[in-house]
């Protein structure tokens, strides 16, 4: 029993692959291409600060805010410290709070919004409450709220940002599984007697799994954006650790006099949303079943 | 008197990114004033992509090349507004799944009125809503239904309405294209009887495109058979089903299955991709007759016989 | 004579119809469907029974109540002999064993997102395996599964099964996927199999090879079949023994020789009738029933097919509804809707069971309605009109009164049962 569901899976993995080249030439394959090499360039940033920083980034390395040139390529921000160290050390942030917060939101999110979607009836409409009554929150309130009681911290931020993820995630899949449910192959492995486990591990997951990406990627970019709004109200990481979001807060004031101290940073978390929504909806495109559908009933009804 | 319809060399390809699909190949057609034309082929034969070109209705990723003349006007010719002028009009068209062709939001009676509308944006919703009543009448279905929903009427009136939207303007041409198949057989039979009906009233040809030879047999006065998007035989119905030419023709009539069936037979082999082009006869790898110039060499319609029948095969 | 695989009595299942809650309240009684309403069969081991009807009849939910996918309602199931409680998850599972079904459409009875390999494999890894000695057991691996599953496919004729065993639903052909569909079921070694329209989606020039396939399958593995179809010609080349079905009930059943020899029931007339034949020199005037198949949440009284039976009778179970529909039907050509414009709009029609009211206004005189209308019935002459017992006048509104059906019930009738007050 223990293989089967990784066989799934990785057919799965291999099936989604092998569409994805496929659509390369498409504008919508251009797009998740520039994305994923962006995002993977900060991310190699990111990994290797220690070996490419100039300098360290929380030490006072030159006079505060000096224009870019000369050793500090984009200027020193209001404490003296060198932007471009920060801007490569605080790649490290966002990328770590991505990581920690989408894999608690679908943790929670995705097993829900299967079981609920497959169970339907009083559980379904129970569950799909609580996740409405979080969803209704807007999404920066209610992380700077659960901040504000948790504390701060790389992995209570990331908690934070979680949470608000997690409906998202339960409201999609639930959907999706509402009306695979229908389809008459899960009809068919209910009929042939399998289990239910095994109907939803093997027969709705992986009809419903396209929608994953999408999520993330979108989940991604905004809980960049949280973390760096989170900064800026002062709720973020405690200072010490370079950070995109901090860095704004620390200079916007003195926006007029160093603007670069600002610029850069704030042109860094778009370069990176960005990247990631190019993914996002490349990957729409390129997954979702409604349009290869289409694409072939045009031959087909020939 | 020139014929209604002329169909002439038209070839429909569609560009996709896993290359150019031949969905109709060289056909020519022609369906005379008040006459009916089965166009029979099994999935993937063109027969629908024919149907819609001819009503330019196909997808952008399509080009279609060819002459398409109704009533002396070529249609590939034509501006898309006069092309939209006809649609509707002078040229009519049913479709297969009468549940998603009406709007689940509209009401009936605003289906007509909107659809008269359309082309003579001057009526009254009175005068609109008379002329509706009347092609009700036609085709069978109370004026009552004009208050409902699609979703609170049953197939086969929604089908019915949908022929009743196409009689307004007394169309000189209706295509059908499998007006039937998601339908039971005894509906069909009666949706059969209320075409030959309206025909006969309002003088009307229909070009009838199904996969169902009995459907043909007893509605249609000349066939077409199309395959792989080529037409492989064409003529009038009775002799053709007495005798048919095609090796494909007699294949199908031979793997019908009726009453009298004792013996099963198939086709052997599947039909072949569309795309990309082939060269010879398409039907070449399932043909039990054929011949080494049928690998090579396409195989033109030439007339055969004496009973205005054409066959595209190089055994005649 | 051996006793029957299965029987099937008196099965009725009856699905609720989701009214809103306003409905509810002021519409009173909960509707629904009466997909299946009493119907009695039993299977013989060996043959292939036929389940012919139209689109709402009740065969596919038949179907899938003896696959465990629907609960019956009430009604007894018997295999070999030995009643069958659907109720219980066990003897559920277990009758799933030994009864399966192949879907109308092949491509959606398989998972888009597995390979057919491991939709077969699947099925080994739930209910194990056939050893030499012909008795399940669990599978012990991995392998042992992989194994089964590529003998399957090599026994459906997919050869090389390695080959089609990687395939996904999208790369093979309807033909193939039919096959497919078929191995898994085989691997449950079940004796009975429902094939639910198996060629109602494949092109005419390969129906017959599937035919033929199941046929072979059948010898093969000493199979009993229920074929479900609306195609009467492909019933009467693959069936034994049929059964017609209108609107949740069996009409007509019995040998198919006897039957498509010498039709009884006006309904199985009519759908014999209704067969397009491909020779055009034998073009028939057709004589079809009237309207469409009612919705089986309210069923017709008495006979359901009596509103739309050329053969009808006034004993069938004229109603209510059948006198508005008659009234709907005379006023189609608007000029007559306007000389019959005192027996008002439809709408003020009330039908209730064997009676139908018309309340009539301060301004109209309900003597002459109902004048008009006993008028009309004369006119008319047909079944209805004679089985109308009153036109009456209550108060000021008008009262059209129907006797109440003969009892119907099936009877057999040169070899075969029917259900029709004709016999």
């Amino acid at each position: 029993m223990a293989g089967w569901f990784a066989r799934g899976r990785t057919s799965l993995v291999g099936r989604l692959l092998g569409t994805f080249i496929r659509q390369s030439r498409t504008v919508a394959g251009i797009l998740v291409w520039i994305g994923l090499a962006v995002i993977l360039a900060i991310l190699v940033m990111g990994i290797l600060a220690p070996f490419i920083a100039p300098f360290d980034p929380n030490t006072k390395v030159g006079a505060t805010e000096l224009p870019p040139g000369g050793p500090f390529v984009m200027g020193t921000d209001r404490a003296g410290q060198d932007v471009l160290s920060r801007i490569i050390w605080g790649a490290r942030v966002p990328l770590a709070i991505v990581a920690v917060s989408t894999t608690i939101s679908l943790a929670i999110g995705l097993p829900l919004g299967l079981l609920s979607g497959f169970a339907g009836g009083r559980l379904d409409r129970v569950i799909l409450l609580v996740m409405d009554s979080i969803y209704a929150f807007p999404g920066l309130l209610l992380a700077i709220a659960i901040a504000a009681v948790i504390g701060r911290g790389i992995l209570n931020i990331s908690f934070a940002i979680a949470v608000v993820y997690i409906p998202t995630y339960f409201r999609v899949i639930r959907n999706h599984v509402t009306s695979v449910k229908q389809e008459p192959y899960v009809e068919a492995a209910v009929a042939l007697g399998m289990s239910r486990t095994r109907v939803i591990g093997r027969y709705v997951f992986p009809n419903v799994a396209q929608n994953i990406p999408v999520i993330f990627s979108v989940n991604a970019a905004d809980a960049i954006l949280t973390e760096a709004g989170l900064a800026v109200l002062g709720l973020g990481l405690p200072p010490g650790i370079p950070d995109w979001g901090f860095d704004i807060s620390l200079n916007w004031q003195r926006f007029d006099v160093s603007w670069w101290a600002t610029f850069f940073p704030g042109l860094f978390i778009l370069i990176l949303t960005t990247a990631l929504t190019f993914v996002g909806e490349g990957l729409n495109d390129i997954l979702n079943p409604l349009l290869r559908k289409k694409e072939q009933a045009a031959v087909a009804e020939a | 008197m020139s014929a209604l319809l002329e169909v002439k060399h038209l070839s429909v390809t569609f560009e996709t990114p896993q290359g150019n699909v031949h969905a109709v190949q060289d056909v020519d057609l022609t369906i005379e004033r008040g006459s009916t034309v089965g166009l029979v082929g099994e999935s993937g034969c063109g027969k629908s992509t024919l149907g819609r070109a001819i009503l330019r209705l196909h997808p952008r990723n399509a080009s279609v090349q060819g002459s398409i003349r109704f009533a002396g006007r070529d249609l590939l010719a034509l501006p898309p507004r006069e092309v939209r002028d006809l649609r509707g009009r002078n040229l009519a068209m049913i479709f297969q799944d009468p549940m998603t062709r009406l709007d689940p939001l509209m009401r009936i009676r605003d289906h007509f009125i909107e659809t008269i509308r359309a082309h003579d944006p001057t009526v009254e919703k009175k005068e609109a809503l008379e002329r509706a009543r009347k092609v009700l009448a036609d085709v069978r279905v109370p004026s009552d239904r004009l208050g409902m929903y699609p979703h609170e009427l049953s197939g086969g009136m929604r089908q019915r309405i949908m022929i009743a939207l196409c009689l307004l303007f007394k169309p000189a041409l209706l295509i059908a294209d499998e007006p039937t198949t998601a339908l039971d057989v005894i509906l069909e039979a009666q949706i059969l009887e209320l075409l030959r009906s309206i025909m006969k009233e309002y003088n009307m040809a229909v070009l009838l495109i199904t996969h169902n030879l009995g459907l043909v047999a007893e509605f249609a006065d000349r066939v077409a058979v199309m395959y792989a998007g080529h037409l492989a035989e064409e003529g009038a119905t009775i002799p053709l089903f007495r005798e048919p030419r095609h090796p494909y023709t007699q294949g199908l009539l031979a793997s019908v299955i009726d009453l009298e069936t004792t013996q099963l037979y198939s086709v052997p082999g599947a039909p072949p991709t569309l795309l990309g082009r082939s060269e010879g006869c398409p039907f070449y790898p399932r043909c039990e007759k054929r011949m080494d110039v049928c690998k090579t060499v396409y195989p033109e319609m030439r007339p055969v016989g004496d009973d205005r029948r054409a066959v595209a095969c190089h055994l005649y | 004579m051996s006793e029957p695989i299965l029987e099937v009595q008196d099965l009725r299942v009856h699905f609720s119809v989701f009214k809103g809650f306003l409905q509810r309240l002021l519409g009173g009684g909960e509707a629904k469907v009466h997909a299946v309403d009493g119907v009695t069969f039993s299977l013989r081991e060996g043959e292939v029974f036929g389940l012919v009807g139209e689109s709402g009849c009740g065969k596919t939910t038949i179907a899938r109540t003896l696959v465990g996918l629907v609960r019956p309602t009430s009604g007894r199931i018997r295999y070999r002999g030995k009643d069958v409680n659907i109720a219980d998850k066990k003897s559920r599972f277990q009758l799933q064993q030994r009864i399966q079904m192949v879907y109308q459409d092949p491509h959606a009875a398989l998972s888009p997102a597995m390979t057919v390999g491991e939709a077969i494999a699947d099925v080994f890894r739930t209910h194990g395996i056939i050893n030499e000695r012909g008795m399940r057991i669990p599978a012990t691996s991995e392998e042992v599964v992989r194994k089964a599953a590529l003998r399957a496919l090599a026994d459906v004729g997919l050869r090389p099964p390695e080959f089609f065993y990687a395939k996904y639903p999208d790369e093979l052909s309807g033909g193939q996927k039919q096959r497919v569909v078929a191995a898994r079921v085989l691997a449950l070694r079940p004796r009975i199999i429902i094939a639910d329209e198996p060629v109602a989606m494949l092109d005419m020039s390969v129906r017959a090879r599937m035919l033929e396939f199941l046929l072979e399958l059948k010898d093969r593995y000493h199979l009993t079949y229920i074929f479900i179809t609306h195609d009467l010609a492909t019933a009467k080349f693959m069936c034994t023994r049929i059964a017609i079905m209108y609107l949740g009930r069996i009409v007509e059943a019995g040998p198919a020789k006897t039957i498509y020899a010498d039709p009884k029931h006006p309904y199985t007339r009519a759908l014999l009738q209704a067969i397009p034949i491909p020779d055009p020199e034998r073009r028939t005037q057709k004589v079809l029933p009237r309207g469409e198949v009612p919705n089986a949440v309210w069923p017709p009284a008495g006979c359901r097919f009596h509103p739309r039976c050329p053969a009808a009778l006034a004993t069938c179970g004229w109603e209510g509804r059948d006198f508005v529909s008659f009234l709907e039907e005379r006023w189609l050509p608007s000029d007559m809707e306007a000389e019959e414009s005192e027996l008002g709009p439809v709408e003020a029609w009330e039908p209730a069971d064997f009676e139908v009211r018309r309340e009539s206004s301060s301004d109209e005189n309900p003597s002459r309605i109902a004048d008009r209308v006993r008028q009309i019935l004369s006119e008319s002459g047909g079944p209805m009109a004679q089985a109308v017992t009153a036109v009456a006048v209550e108060a000021d509104e008008v009262v059209v009164r129907f006797r109440r059906p003969d009892l119907l019930a099936p009877k057999e009738v040169d070899g075969r049962i029917v259900e029709c007050l004709l016999y």
